[in-house]
């Protein structure tokens, strides 16, 4: 794996920094490479802005920050507008599909956008609160970065163990929905995905 | 392995791999060790530490007391030391600076325990989530009058565990408060931490006095420079005080007594420096530049040193791990050899001018200075380095 740099933003609650360390576990602890996390928060312990950063290396990581980030997921409108410019020509945008309106302007980086009702899909599995493994699962599938079995032994060592099935089976349901993005033609905006999973 | 140590208690090893932050590892390096008490007043970025202690010492039998501030914090883990324990407090620039009566009191005294200090931003309350490196000279000078203490400087999770474990132990060793110089990137970062079984942790255990209670006398040397302590509530007589005071530990505030006192204090370290003073290296010879640097910033550094390397310059690394005693004789003999230091520090000018005194004149001192809040960019060290290797030796 060379250098990649990912930040992971959105709100207090939304398990923004808990998927930074299921990756950056994934990525250390399971698959032998190097991972830095690092977290910035405001003093709000929910709702307010919220991102990780995480450096994925196969040599050590040195620079413990992101400076032009690879791969940037996204589960809020404010993390969007405020992290989304910084994001490196070519790379990869994953969005929670529902809180974040992907604009136009992006496009003429080359950006791969990749988006999904994580929040949806946790509250179908019976609790919200899972939107992060969903995220998890659902990043997993697109990048191609982790093997899908390293972050799933991540998620299964990290979460309480009474929330294990219901978070795997979250985790599951990510990678699943994100085999069926990479089938579908590849989108720079995530408009035709909106109109598809648009609740009304 | 030495004969005076010994393997960690089990009971406080929570052996595996993890993915923690440096506070949390410096947590567990401190439960390794054989820490059973701290006291401590929270304080951004350092509140994680004691956190996690407050946490898990239960579960292995110690005591973690939240004191009404930080005198009180840095005071009461000394009882506890007197007491039999191990014993720390963890705090940040702010919490320290008011720690710093208490440093020189152990210092006094010979109160074997550790100051983790998470440095961030100042002066005063200055940059609470953000990182510094301005509290170096402050670890080494805070307190009033002649003392000597061990400043340790970790650059990553990983040391925040191993070197946790190795301050307790000079601590022991020296019967000396040690200062963990931790910053706030090392301290939030979230890396892989390995922590192996109990028994291949060496921990140096109390120094405890095997003399009958008529023939201890409690800083009598036997010919050594450390003492070996007594507990309270053992039967030995002990007097603790920051007064000077003679072998029995009693005041005798004469100058001759002084003058053997303070001189020994300082001896004590000083003899052993080469063997305290820790730091990593890397292709020194035949360099034009060294880059010396610690904690956070050796990390951003080794990335311009690496980009210098690249483009033909003959740059040599020396990472201090320990800071004080400052490994003077090191950058003695570099001089010698080099054209020039380039220092990079999160502050504006601690280590350089070190740096610079143990240089003598020998070969040029360059200070990469900051103010905090942020770490370099490795293109400002860079530029600094290409600098360094065109100057004409002094």
């Amino acid at each position: 794996m060379q250098l990649t740099e990912i930040r992971v933003a959105g709100f207090g609650g939304q398990g923004v920094i808990l998927s930074a360390i299921l990756l950056g576990k994934a990525a250390s602890i399971y698959q032998g490479a190097y991972a830095t996390m690092t977290q910035n928060f405001g003093p709000e312990a929910r709702g307010g802005a919220c991102s990780a950063q995480l450096v994925l290396s196969d040599s050590p990581v040195l620079y413990p920050y992101v400076t032009k980030p690879d791969i940037m997921v996204v589960m809020s409108q404010e993390a969007y507008v405020r992290f989304a410019p910084e994001l490196k020509d070519g790379g990869t945008l994953i969005v929670e599909q529902d809180l974040v309106r992907v604009s136009d302007t992006n496009t003429n980086k080359n950006i791969q956008v990749y988006s999904i009702p994580a929040t949806r899909i946790a509250e179908e599995l019976g609790k919200r609160m899972v939107l992060n493994s969903v995220m998890v699962g659902f990043f997993t599938a697109v990048t191609h970065l982790l093997d899908a079995d390293a972050v799933r032994k991540a998620v299964a060592d990290s979460v309480p163990k009474s929330f294990l099935d219901l978070n795997l089976k979250a985790f599951e349901r990510g990678l699943e929905f994100g085999a069926i993005a990479l089938t579908a033609p590849p989108s720079t905006t995530d408009a035709e995905l909106q109109l598809e999973y648009s609740p009304e | 392995m030495k004969a005076d140590h010994c393997k960690a208690d089990p009971r406080g090893v929570l052996t595996g791999t993890h993915f923690i932050d440096g506070d949390h590892a410096c947590c567990e390096g401190a439960l390794a060790a054989g820490a059973r008490f701290a006291a401590g007043y929270p304080i951004t970025p350092s509140t994680e530490v004691v956190e996690r202690f407050a946490s898990r010492v239960p579960t292995v039998g110690g005591t973690f007391i939240q004191m009404e501030d930080e005198l009180a914090a840095s005071i009461t883990l000394q009882g506890a030391v007197w007491g039999g324990a191990k014993a720390f407090t963890v705090t940040s620039g702010p919490g320290f600076s008011l720690m710093m009566e208490h440093i020189g009191y152990a210092a006094m005294t010979e109160t074997p325990c550790v100051f983790v200090d998470v440095q961030r931003g100042g002066p005063s309350t200055g940059l609470p989530t953000l990182p510094a490196q301005a509290d170096m000279m402050q670890a080494r000078w805070g307190s009033h009058g002649d003392y000597e203490i061990i400043a340790l400087c970790p650059n990553s999770p990983q040391e925040c565990f191993d070197l946790t474990i190795k301050a307790f132990n000079f601590a022991e060793e020296f019967r000396v408060p040690v200062m963990f110089m931790m910053d706030e990137v090392v301290g939030h970062m979230t890396e892989k931490v390995v922590i192996p079984p109990a028994d291949q942790i060496e921990v140096f255990p109390r120094k405890h006095t095997h003399k009958s209670v008529e023939d201890y006398l409690p800083y009598g040397t036997n010919g050594g420079q450390v003492p070996e302590m007594a507990h309270a509530g053992e039967g030995y007589n002990f007097h603790v005080t920051g007064l000077t005071h003679d072998e029995r530990g009693y005041p005798n505030m004469t100058p001759p007594v002084q003058d053997k006192l303070v001189r020994r204090l300082q001896n004590k370290i000083r003899a052993a420096a080469d063997r305290i003073s820790l730091f990593e290296e890397e292709q020194l010879e035949g360099a034009d530049v060294v880059v010396v640097s610690y904690g956070i910033t050796s990390r951003v550094a080794q990335r311009a040193i690496e980009a210098a390397r690249k483009s033909g310059l003959r740059v040599g690394k020396l990472r201090l791990i320990t800071a004080w005693p400052f490994p003077e004789k090191k950058i003695r003999e570099l001089a010698a050899k080099v054209k020039s230091f380039v220092v990079p520090e999160l502050n504006l000018g601690q280590m350089v001018r070190e740096v610079e005194r143990a240089a003598a004149g020998k070969a040029r001192t360059f200070a990469v200075s900051h103010a905090g809040g942020g770490v370099h960019r490795p293109e400002d060290i860079l530029k600094v380095i290409v600098e360094a290797s065109r100057c004409q030796t002094a």
